[in-house]
């Protein structure tokens, strides 16, 4: 829609076109019928029937059964006694409690209404005093009145489901089978929100859909790259295709704020967590997991924040996100939550807790799965002042049987870092020195793969450096480590074998004196970015571990965030909106070659869509890399077409670049040439500059400007 | 060549004019003082007291013997450039914002900003040969467009006036009627405050800078879009090269939201573009505040910038500087 104008306005634009604005009739003008002028609005969502849920007003107010009948002397006394349970629960509106009364025998008819002040209150009272026993022949049966609408619904007798019939999908991996290998990636920036096709052979993105106000606050690939997610005030939703990005699938869940997809995108987690009613209580947290293909919620889970920030910090109001871990590799077979002493394990086939219960685990801080096998790695810190040493311990699921044990002593902290076939497990353990005052970091190894998981201690060369960064190679038996002091630290690579034992830690190199806090492993191992984030303003060093060499040495300043592409190719670094300036993101080779850049204001998200793992043996990825030559004859014939089409395509522009300038300018000189007796005219017959021949002369000049005389009175009297 | 520091003035820089033979360059700062240089070794020659306020633009006559300038003090003064006295002062109600001599400076177009309810106004005043006939009189005064305008140049044989401002459009006015005949378009058109124009040599094309960070090339006469440079900063000030075809962007981050952590995230540099190729060349840095003002010597073999800082950095050109290729 337009502006709305003032009149002002609209007597200005008049009077600029000629028009005489009494003499327009503003009555005889007919806008055509309709809310929407009879231009139909592309937004789909529109043109679908609402189905807007209608508050019906009666959300707040619960009904409840099965009340003893009493006649009316004990009236008073029965409804005193429910509104002591009831009131404990929230604030019931004044006249908010109403038992109906039979007047044909003056008693009771057994159940009642309460209104409470809030749908949230009503909520949690049937949630708590459903199924209560006031005595063994009365227990309650409480539902919110809005639902007993819905129960009366329910026809009497089963009919069996319509079956649809199949509607054979689209490709939903379509974009695996891109000609040129291409990888995907999407980008938000201001209100839009694109996927681009990483066109490195062109030097430049090629856009594949764009949409603006796609999502409310974030986008997210699934782990496997198939579906897009979306983040709305009425819930999640997942979007993919063939050629297009279609709405796949919706899940309703009011004010959601995070997701998070199992690593087989079977099932999605969303998360809200509620104001509450009352200050003084805790925010209220609901949880649903859906199945991603069909939409049904599995199971949701409900309750007050604290039940869910129990162990681990950060995250969003003192819940760390996610709350439920997958494990079990990608089959989405568990997911765990660690409570106050317990870690909950839920397998899903049933949604329920294996053998019904959780694993008990006095003070247990922290837990990880393994990203392959179905182990857990817990972390329960000393107790007693350190009369119970800290310990690791790794448990197999669904056998709850530990594996491995590790006793740690004065331990400040521990961190775990999985490596991503499973076969290591790093755990970062911070200790006390002997004065308490200060604390030094040793790493303890487990070789998860080898039997009975030998574990061994490593510890580096410079006790007391300070560990900044941790991380292992993808699919590898390397890791690296970024240690010392802030400024300048040293940063170390590590093997888990050496060369004469494979069942050795040896160090590989020390890099010193690196302006780098976080290690970015290419997701192909081999290769590392050192970056220094943050307070170096983005340094980057493109890193060989194979050859120990650097590649290259580089900046992106000001970059914020890193990502490999899901083949290890191509790097992305892009400064996203925490900065006012620099917006945007660059593209590299995987050697440190910067490819192309481009500059976005308001640049939020830079997400590369991830791809499905090979489906190649270990045997035949082998097998290729030995006779790449052979493979690399092919597309190096095809980079050198492109790059001869590039070069020619940019000579061709720069010459009509060249030419269209040109024709201006002659334009412009014959202007000029005719325009010129009449400049000269104005010049009093001088000649303007380029015609003018004149030369240059040194003449001194002196002028005097000012003479003044004064006349200095002189006293007379000091002689 | 080694930058020459001009520490003349005490506050940041506004404006920066060369006069027609290359041999001085006329500085206005917010301190209230226009100050005039040597081109070649940036020695100063003298200032021109009599502002009250900042002073926003100048313009020099043709044989430089006149100067205008305009000032936040409502007012724009005519000054002789040699004796450095002033000869007239123009008073108006608001601030004085652009000043500009039309070719054979009889005329002069002066723009005063919105101020206590005034709209911002293009004010031509008739210049005489000599001062004793000068009058404050105006020959045309044209209102319309919202918000001030912050630059009103002479077109081709006086018979238009550019006006470019805060609104982001570029309109030219019949300078004799006060009729406007043509604006930019909101599509190809600047989308934020347009900061600074600058004519080329002839006249014939004219550059735009904007804080939607970029520049724009238009065609004088007949106000078609030419070209169109795109930047990492708001820019402030613009220049375009009399003898190659490269076209200078000033500006940076602005000065209220500098940051401190870095000099390079203020970006502070001076870009310089290939004109038809609209590709980044190169960039010249040295200050440590955006910079507001950029004029190149009418020979092309130096430029001048300055900046918040409250430097003019002059800068002659290294010889390779006339062999770049891309």
């Amino acid at each position: 829609m337009a502006d709305v104008m003032s009149m002002e306005e609209i007597r200005e634009t008049a009077s600029r076109l000629g028009i005489d604005i009494s003499q327009v009739d503003l009555d005889s003008i007919r806008l055509p019928p309709g809310e929407d002028f009879g231009i139909r609005s592309d937004d789909e969502d529109i043109n679908e029937e609402d189905n807007l849920e209608f508050d019906a007003g009666f959300s707040n107010i619960i009904v409840v059964d099965n009340l003893p009948v009493v006649p009316k002397e004990k009236f008073d006394k029965l409804e005193g006694v429910v509104r002591k349970i009831y009131s404990q629960i929230g604030g019931i509106k004044e006249d908010g409690l109403s038992m109906p009364v039979d007047p044909a025998t003056q008693k009771t008819l057994g159940y009642c209404f309460i209104e409470y002040n809030t749908p949230q209150e009503a909520e949690i009272a049937r949630e708590k005093t459903n199924l209560y026993k006031l005595d063994r022949a009365h227990i309650f049966a409480v539902n919110v009145f809005d639902d007993i609408d819905k129960f009366m619904k329910v026809p009497d007798e089963w009919a069996p489901p319509e079956t649809k019939p199949y509607n054979p999908g689209e490709n939903l991996q379509h974009w695996l089978t891109d000609e040129k290998a291409r990888d995907q990636f999407v980008i938000r920036a201001g209100s839009d929100t694109e996927v681009l096709w990483n066109d490195a052979r062109h030097l430049k993105p090629d856009p594949v859909y764009k949409r603006s106000f796609w999502t409310e606050s974030f986008v997210q690939w699934s782990p496997l790259g198939t579906y897009l997610a979306t983040v709305h005030r009425q819930g999640a939703a997942v979007w993919g295709g063939a050629t297009s990005f279609n709405r796949l699938m919706r899940y309703a869940h009011p004010q959601v704020k995070l997701i998070d997809f199992s690593p087989g995108e079977r099932f999605l987690v969303t998360y809200s967590s509620h104001e509450p009613s009352n200050p003084r209580d805790t925010h209220r947290v609901v949880l649903n997991i859906f199945d991603v293909r069909t939409g049904k919620v599995m199971r949701d889970f409900k309750g007050s924040a604290d039940e869910f920030a129990v162990g681990g910090t950060g995250g969003v109001t003192g819940v760390s996100w996610p709350v439920f871990r997958w494990g079990g590799g990608k089959d989405d077979k568990y997911f765990a939550r660690i409570g106050k002493n317990i870690i909950s394990v839920y397998e899903t086939e049933t949604f329920t807790l294996i053998d019904k219960k959780s694993i008990k685990v006095e003070n247990v801080m922290d837990f990880n799965w393994s990203p392959t096998d179905p182990i857990l790695a817990l972390f329960v810190p000393e107790l007693g002042g350190g009369n119970q040493p800290a310990r690791v311990s790794l448990v197999q699921i669904p056998s709850k049987e530990e594996l491995r044990q590790k006793n740690l002593f004065s331990v400040s902290d521990c961190k775990m870092y999985w490596q991503s076939n499973g076969d290591y497990l790093a755990v970062k353990v911070d200790r006390y020195t002997k004065t308490k005052k200060s604390t030094y970091t040793g790493f303890e190894l487990f070789r998860i793969k080898e039997r009975d998981i030998p574990i061994e201690v490593l510890e580096l060369e410079n006790k007391n450096d300070k560990i900044i960064a941790f991380a292992w190679e993808p699919k590898g038996h390397r890791f690296a480590v970024v240690h010392g002091d802030s400024p300048r630290p040293d940063i170390s690579f590590y093997s888990m074998r050496s060369t004469h034992n494979t069942g050795r830690v040896s160090k590989l190199t020390t890099l010193k004196g690196k302006q780098a806090n976080a290690l970015y492993w290419s997701p192909t191992g081999r290769f590392i970015i050192l970056a220094g984030l943050k307070g170096f303003n983005g340094q980057l060093e493109f890193y060989n571990v194979d050859e120990l060499e650097t590649m290259a040495t580089t900046e992106h300043f000001m970059t914020t965030d890193i990502e490999w592409d899901p083949t290890g190719r191509y790097v992305a670094t892009s400064v996203t909106s925490v900065h006012e300036m620099e917006n945007g993101f660059n593209i590299w080779s995987f050697n440190g070659k910067l490819l192309y850049r481009i500059l976005k204001d308001h640049f939020f998200q830079f997400l590369w869509r991830p791809r499905p793992p090979s489906f190649l043996s270990p045997e035949k990825e082998e097998e290729i890399a030995k006779n790449l030559k052979r493979y690399s004859k092919k597309y190096e014939a095809e980079d050198q077409d492109v790059s001869m089409l590039l070069s020619e395509q940019d000579r061709e522009k720069r010459k009509m670049l060249k030419d269209e300038w040109d024709r201006w300018v002659n334009e412009w000189k014959k202007l000029h040439e005719a325009e010129k007796l009449d400049r000269q005219r104005m010049r009093d017959g001088e000649a303007s500059d380029e015609e003018e021949e004149y030369e240059a002369k040194e003449v001194e000049v002196e002028e005097l400007l000012d003479v003044l005389e004064e006349v200095i009175s002189f006293d007379f009297g000091q002689e | 060549m080694r930058p020459i520091l001009m520490k003349g003035h005490e506050r940041p820089l506004t404006f920066l004019k060369y006069n027609r033979d290359g041999d001085l360059l006329f500085s206005c700062a917010k301190d209230h003082n226009p100050t005039v240089w040597f081109a070649d070794n940036g020695e100063r020659l003298g200032t021109y007291r009599g502002h009250n306020g900042a002073v926003w633009c100048c313009d020099v006559s043709r044989d430089s013997t006149r100067l205008i300038t305009g000032s936040a003090d409502q007012t724009a003064k005519l000054w002789s450039v040699q004796a450095g006295t002033q000869l007239y002062s123009f008073n108006f109600d608001s601030p004085a914002r652009a000043v500009d001599f039309a070719v054979g400076d009889t005329l002069a177009v002066i723009t005063t900003d919105p101020f206590m309810e005034l709209p911002s106004a293009i004010h031509v005043k008739r210049i005489a040969r000599s001062p004793s006939e000068q009058t404050g009189e105006s020959v045309l005064i044209i209102k319309g467009p919202q918000g001030r305008i912050n630059r009103a140049v002479w077109g081709p044989l006086n018979k238009t006036i550019i006006s470019a401002g805060e609104d982001a459009v570029i309109r030219i006015w019949d300078s004799e009627t006060g009729k406007m005949l043509k604006e930019s378009e909101k599509e190809t058109g600047h989308k934020k405050t347009i900061t600074s124009l600058s004519k080329s040599a002839d006249g014939s094309h004219f550059i735009s800078g904007s804080l939607d960070k970029s520049a724009k090339i238009w065609d004088t006469r007949s106000l078609a879009l030419i070209k169109t440079y795109v930047t990492e900063r708001p820019v402030n000030a613009v220049a375009m090269s009399p003898l190659l075809d490269h076209v200078v962007l000033g500006g940076g981050q602005d000065a209220s939201a500098v940051t401190t952590t870095d000099h390079r995230a203020g970006k502070f540099e001076a870009k310089f573009f290939d004109k038809i190729l609209q590709e980044e060349i190169g960039g010249v840095k040295g200050h440590f505040g955006p910079i507001n003002a950029l004029a190149f010597n009418p020979d092309g073999r130096s430029f001048s910038s300055g900046g918040e800082d409250g430097y003019v950095r002059l800068h002659h050109f290294d010889p390779d500087y006339f062999n770049i290729k891309i």
